[in-house]
């Protein structure tokens, strides 16, 4: 049954105020579209493992992918506190919600802006941002996921085209996915990217089923044996592991963002119930062990807002490290998956059901904290950052 | 056609409210203002489907100061094609309807579109009082519209049924629930919303003919009293002598 979704939002320390008026409204348009077209539909699309293709489209309409991508190849032409307080909003609906516009936007777009030919530019981002194309973007393997530089996927040159053979795994869209950016290692042994088509002879992408998390969102593999990939469609921009950690950047980025929104939803979730469910005659918001999860709850959010907003703010300037962004990542993720499980402490037995949207949440952030880059990864990254000396070698 | 979209800043439907020196002012103090969702969703929405419809312009108009400007942001994201502020407080309904029939005397304006109410003051006095001043006609708490050459057509909802309007244009309207369905600004139109253009227009000299003297709340709520299924006694003994009903 569709429920109302009473969300209110918590903006403890005025944060809003620095925020622009036109990001403001574009938060306030999600967070509108957020309940008016998810919240009714998105707890029984995870009961059911369902994604929903109407979602999926509509987030094109309203402009969720692509917005930092320049106005004349159909983005929104945002800066990149625009495309993180999106990012916020849809998670606040729906990790997997958000994880579809992730995709598209950081991972499928920018590649192709950033490293594209002109060409390619025209012919794929247009579609991609109206959303009549969903990409997906494959660096995952099966054997390299935290050491993406061992992947074994490769091409060779066979005249006009590449003949591209291995796997990705774990790969957001791939079984709906219409194109998808490939990272493979030429013959010279090094990383580009090449952009897969569906229909592609010898390419399929089997879903992987039955998750726990992210179960509003398609998951699934990528099989490439001997693709014939037209030599137009390698990105010519780049090489190297550079092409695709610079990618997964700036999905990091917008995941920082997103896991706030989960946080929020999650603590406001908690907060409302606090003040509604009596026992022992009164209010358990009354109680100080809940206070004090409510108090930790707001404060960790309050710090996770201003981390990433400031983080998108030396992205506008462009002064944002990978390190500056990996730390808000691992950060606010592990924050908002403690919030989660505070959370539903607070509601009790009543925390893990669909009634509420905590434990959807949860289940989603087991996800958010190990997919771009684990929450053990980041600590190494700020580690060598910090120290100078490399945990990976 | 050229049609004109009059819009309002109200509190949030949330918002908490609180008044200040004496009763006598409303207290903006952390209030967040949202567009009056009668003139968004009905009177805004429509006229922009009517600019698909049959072409021309949507201009919005606001009477306020300049830190409404992001409410009108808003309606030229949603898809309005330029506004209007008429620089100055809105102080009374009729100081209010002055200063926008003095600006679209001279505007040719085939429709000039009104919520039938804003949701502070909850007045809808504005669009009677514009077309009185504008010698237009006026069709109050309309329900649909539709445009048959220099005919609108228009439903209003009456009790037990509905009454069918025809007037010639150009008229006045104060749009209802049924007129249209809310749209949500994607991004797109909110980024080139910065580019559409906001006029700014000095205001004309006007009087206030009515005095605000105070504002008094509503008294609060007083807490639920369960009574016992079984203790009928007591029911009846609270609603005759705390209640006060029987």
């Amino acid at each position: 049954m569709a429920k109302v979704d009473m969300f209110q939002s918590h903006d403890y320390m005025l944060l809003d105020e620095l925020i622009s008026d036109e990001n403001l409204m574009a938060r306030d348009a999600i967070r509108d579209w957020v309940k008016q077209e998810v919240s009714p539909i998105i707890e029984d699309s995870a009961q059911k493992h369902e994604m929903s293709l109407k979602i999926l489209k509509e987030l094109g309409d309203i402009g969720a992918y692509g917005p930092n991508i320049p106005v004349e190849y159909g983005g929104g032409g945002m800066d990149e506190i625009g495309y993180g307080v999106i990012m916020q909003e849809l998670e606040r609906g729906d990790s997997g919600v958000r994880s579809m516009a992730s995709v598209q936007t950081s991972l499928v777009m920018y590649p192709i802006n950033r490293y594209g030919s002109e060409e390619q530019k025209k012919k794929y981002l247009p579609k991609l941002s109206t959303g009549e194309w969903i990409g997906c973007f494959g660096l995952t393997e099966p054997d390299f996921g935290s050491n993406p530089g061992g992947m074994v996927t490769n091409y060779v040159d066979d005249g006009d085209a590449y003949i591209l053979n291995g796997a990705k795994m774990w790969i957001t869209n791939s079984p709906i996915a219409d194109i998808g950016v490939v990272w493979a290692k030429g013959e010279d042994g090094k990383v580009r990217g090449l952009i897969v088509e569906k229909g592609m002879k010898g390419f399929t992408a089997p879903e992987i089923e039955n998750k726990w998390s992210l179960r509003t969102s398609v998951t699934g593999e990528m099989i490439f044996e001997d693709v014939r990939v037209p030599k137009e469609n390698l990105l010519p921009g780049v090489q190297g592991l550079r092409g695709p950690l610079s990618c997964l950047n700036k999905a990091r980025y917008g995941i920082a963002w997103g896991a706030v929104g989960a946080a929020m939803d999650c603590y406001d979730t908690a907060l409302r119930y606090s003040k509604e469910r009596i026992q022992f005659g009164k209010p358990i918001g009354q109680f100080q062990l809940q206070q004090k999860k409510l108090a930790e709850m707001i404060t960790e959010i309050t710090k996770a807002q201003l981390l990433v907003w400031r983080v998108g703010t030396l992205l506008n300037e462009g002064k944002a490290t990978p390190a500056h962004i990996s730390m808000a990542k691992r950060n606010n993720v592990e924050f908002a998956l403690k919030i989660a499980r505070d959370a539903r402490q607070v509601l009790g037995a009543m925390g893990i059901t669909g009634e509420f949207p905590i434990m959807r949440h949860m289940m989603n952030l087991e996800s958010v904290i190990t997919y771009e880059g684990t929450h053990d990864v980041h600590l190494l990254i700020t580690g060598m950052d910090i120290t100078g000396l490399n945990a990976f070698e | 056609m050229n049609l004109l979209v009059c819009i309002s800043k109200t509190p949030d439907t949330t918002a908490r409210i609180a008044f200040k020196d004496d009763f006598t002012k409303f207290d903006e103090g952390g209030i967040q203002f949202i567009m009056n969702p009668f003139d968004e969703f009905y009177s805004l929405v429509r006229a922009i489907e009517l600019k698909e419809k049959f072409g021309g312009t949507v201009t919005v108009l606001n009477v306020g100061e300049p830190a409404n400007d992001i409410v009108i942001r808003k309606a030229l994201a949603i898809g309005a094609d330029k506004a209007v502020r008429i620089n100055t407080a809105p102080t009374s309904a009729f100081s209010v309807a002055k200063q926008i029939a003095e600006y679209a005397k001279d505007k040719n304006f085939d429709i000039v579109f009104f919520g039938k109410e804003t949701i502070d003051y909850n007045g809808g006095e504005v669009a009677g009082m514009v077309a009185a001043m504008m010698d237009l006609p006026f069709v109050n708490l309309a329900s649909s519209l539709e445009v048959d050459g220099a005919i609108g057509k228009l439903n209003r909802d009456i009790e037990g049924g509905v009454e069918k309007v025809e007037v010639g244009i150009p008229f006045i309207v104060s749009t209802a629930k049924g007129m249209a369905e809310q749209r949500i600004p994607n991004m797109r139109g909110i980024m080139m919303a910065k580019r559409k253009p906001l006029e700014v227009v000095e205001p004309v000299d006007t009087v206030d003919n009515i005095e605000i003297v105070k504002y008094e709340l509503p008294k609060e709520k007083s807490g639920v009293k369960l009574v016992d299924a079984d203790n009928i006694d007591e029911l009846v003994r609270l609603l005759h002598e705390e209640a006060k009903v029987i």
